[in-house]
């Protein structure tokens, strides 16, 4: 038996972005099949737009569209992609500098072997087949067969010069500018808790609430934190705490809320255990929430065994005893 | 060696929304610090060093924003430092770009905070089930009630003062062309009709969720010179504390008690409630207004609080103005709010405040607090340059 428990935990948010002016104008772009660019104060053409001008620091206004084609700068092989790669098979990250533009951007760039790759190759944009106004618009880079080795001054069949755009040429086929992406985050972690955690999860497996008293202060930790949270002396004298407890101070939760695993209302309180001198946080059920008082007895109602893990979910929730409340005085200072 | 003076020269933020779809995180920075230069007569080109701060990553899902956005901030060829301190990190952030002047590393520091809340889910971000635990976590509100409970039991407060509270920072947001919650038909009565959110917080007794920012231009003495009003900076504190400790008092925390002791003291302050002309204090439940007035030392512990709220006396032509912007009540940018306190009153004691000016307010209170109650940042910034 390993001496800590793990379990994996994911994070998943759809992160609503606004694109201000400037990016809004670069995703309308990569949406319309156009790569833009903005021309900085210094003149350069700039891929993506900065939004703010890196010399006088006011808001860029000058769009450029570039070519769908440029030249490799740098790269980087990816023998192994992880997930939310742009590919499941090994390719490259190239910094491209498009014809038009002054600066290079970096994106992914197909190639069946690093041999394929090279610095000053030629390469064109492919676009995914559906474009909805994000960076995914822009596939990936492919290499232009016979054109390497052109020199990136040299005009050439597919190179385009900066122009200012043609407003009225494209105005009628295009919706509304982007104001927006959506980008999903999802963070895989493996959950690792400590050492003292892991004999607490392991007790609720049991049937048991475990503790650790502080040597220094006697204060007995539900769950156990390592190391005393008041005055940082590790702890190890195990004990175990009682089953019943006083409900110290408690919230009725009503506000449903994105990611809740309880269905509201209900009542969260601090519960506490005889025996522990700080409080856990559970679930009060087994009385209407309006009946729920500060002081109230009340005892850990678990889970059938079958079903214990090694969680503080074993233990269903909190249900009065029938004991007279508690005096304020036994846990004010709880508060 | 005595810290260098240092003051407030530039005071600039965004219209607080619950929306800003408008701009990017970065435009949204650059809307409070462009009016903050503006404020200063300054420019980027004057700034030596650039603070940012904001509230924990996961709520817009940007790890280590600072570095995208340095270049926007024209922090490129200077020191950009971030800080974090969770909901009190607006008035950390602040503190820590003074410390830069206080200390004569830097002359002219420029330091902004934001959250663009509507990118994100807050109550999702603060409540991510862990293994192992029970997920009865529901929110800063789901956090925080349980412990208003216990302060409307120690103090035998009367239910409806967090309502008091709560509608006289809804009127004072009427006065900040700012803020983001403009309702002109709040009253107690109101309050005490909305919804129960977190037992016993109602939904009016919230504060909203907002996109915002705040930047603040802090100078050294040669440069406030060239200002008409500089706000000079009598004292700056932080604190912090464990958030769960055996008998933590979780209504009145220890580290808020020694932040307000050790400030009032640098500044020269013996009876904050005579002395202190306007407080902006970090209340984003009315009922933290009652709590950290007795915690600051504004009333007697237990029950000073509420009476003081009941009382009117934390109204505009009250005897402690507390949040006549509105507060965190009326606009929530959660990594500003904090710096907007610091702001609001270094423009009380500037007189630049407009209509929710307190009339000849000479020193003012700046009040941020975060995490579970366990980090505090607060400044008293004055009129006129400090005696010592």
């Amino acid at each position: 038996m390993t001496r800590t428990l793990s379990a994996p935990v994911t994070v998943a948010f759809d992160y609503t972005r606004s694109t201000g002016p400037v990016l809004g104008r670069f995703f309308t772009g990569l949406r319309d099949g156009q790569i833009v660019g903005g021309r900085t104060s210094d003149g350069r053409v700039v891929v993506p737009p900065p939004e703010f001008d890196p010399v006088t620091h006011e808001p860029l206004t000058e769009f450029v569209d570039v070519a769908a084609t440029g030249t490799v700068t740098s790269w980087s092989w990816v023998p192994e992609p992880v997930k939310g790669q742009p590919f499941d098979r090994p390719f490259a990250w190239a910094l491209v500098t498009l014809d038009g533009a002054d600066t290079p951007m970096l994106h992914a760039l197909d190639a069946s072997s690093p041999d394929q790759v090279s610095t000053g190759m030629r390469v064109r944009v492919r676009w995914a087949e559906e474009r909805v106004g994000a960076i995914t618009d822009l596939a990936c880079f492919e290499p232009v067969a016979g054109l390497d080795g052109v020199e990136p001054s040299e005009p050439g069949p597919d190179r385009a010069r900066p122009q200012p755009r043609n407003e009225a040429a494209t105005e009628q086929s295009r919706s509304a500018d982007v104001s927006g992406v959506i980008t999903p985050v999802s963070l895989d972690y493996i959950y690792a808790a400590s050492p003292e955690e892991s004999a607490f999860y392991r007790g609720l497996n049991q049937g048991r609430i475990l503790g650790q008293r502080c040597p220094t202060c006697q204060k007995v930790y539900v769950p156990p934190r390592s190391a005393c949270p008041a005055d940082g002396t590790p702890t190890a004298e195990e004990v175990e705490v009682s089953q019943t407890g006083t409900i110290t101070t408690f919230c009725i939760v009503n506000v449903p809320f994105l990611g809740q695993k309880i269905t509201p209302p209900y009542v969260s309180a601090y519960v506490l255990l005889d025996g522990a001198d700080i409080a856990v946080l559970h679930l009060i059920l087994g009385v209407p929430a309006a009946e729920v008082r500060m002081g109230m007895r009340v005892k850990a109602v678990w889970k059938p065994e079958a079903e214990w893990t090694y969680s503080l979910e074993n233990i269903d929730h909190f249900e009065p005893t029938g004991e007279p409340d508690a005096d304020y005085d036994t846990y004010r200072d709880h508060l | 060696m005595a810290k260098q003076p240092a003051a407030v020269v530039g005071v600039g933020q965004t219209h607080h929304r619950a929306k800003r779809e408008d701009v990017s995180m970065a435009g949204l920075c650059r809307e409070a610090i462009d009016r903050a230069l503006l404020d200063a007569n300054l420019t980027l080109d004057d700034i030596d060093a650039i603070v940012v701060g904001k509230a924990p990553d996961l709520f817009e899902g940007v790890m280590m924003p600072e570095l995208f956005l340095a270049e926007s901030l024209g922090a490129a060829g200077k020191p950009l430092l971030r800080v974090h301190t969770a909901g009190s990190v607006g008035g950390s952030t602040a503190i820590v770009a003074s410390s830069l002047v206080q200390a004569g590393v830097h002359k002219r520091v420029l330091t902004v905070a934001y959250e663009k809340q509507s990118e994100s889910n807050a109550m999702w971000a603060l409540s991510v089930p862990l293994p192992f635990n029970m997920p009865v976590h529901a929110g800063a509100g789901g956090y925080f009630a349980p412990h208003v409970r216990s302060y409307i039991r120690r103090s035998e407060a009367p239910t409806h003062v967090g309502a008091i509270v709560a509608a006289k920072d809804r009127r004072n947001a009427l006065k900040n062309p700012y803020a983001h919650l403009r309702n002109p038909d709040t009253t107690v009565e109101s309050v005490l009709a909305s919804q129960m959110l977190w037992d016993p917080i109602r939904y009016d007794e919230t504060c909203p969720s907002s996109d915002g920012a705040c930047a603040l231009v802090i100078v050294d003495e040669d440069t406030a010179r060239a200002s008409a009003n500089p706000a000079w900076i009598h004292g700056t504190v932080m604190r912090s504390e464990a958030t769960t400790a055996a008998e933590r008092d979780q209504v009145n925390p220890q580290a808020s008690r020694d932040a307000a002791a050790a400030l009032w003291k640098q500044a020269g302050i013996t009876n904050p409630i005579e002395e202190i002309d306007a407080a902006e204090i970090y209340v984003p439940f009315s009922w933290f207004e009652p709590m950290w007035l007795e915690s600051l030392g504004f009333a007697e512990a237990n029950g000073g609080g509420w009476r003081l709220s009941e009382s009117g006396a934390t109204a505009m032509d009250g005897k402690i103005p507390v949040n006549c912007s509105g507060g965190v009540l009326s606009s929530n940018p959660i990594g500003a709010s904090g710096m907007l306190r610091f702001g609001e009153a270094a423009l009380q004691v500037r007189g630049a405040a407009g209509e929710h000016q307190v009339d000849g307010a000479r020193r003012a209170l700046g009040h941020a607090y975060g995490g579970g109650s366990q980090f505090f940042a607060m400044w008293v910034v004055g009129s006129e340059k400090p005696a010592n």
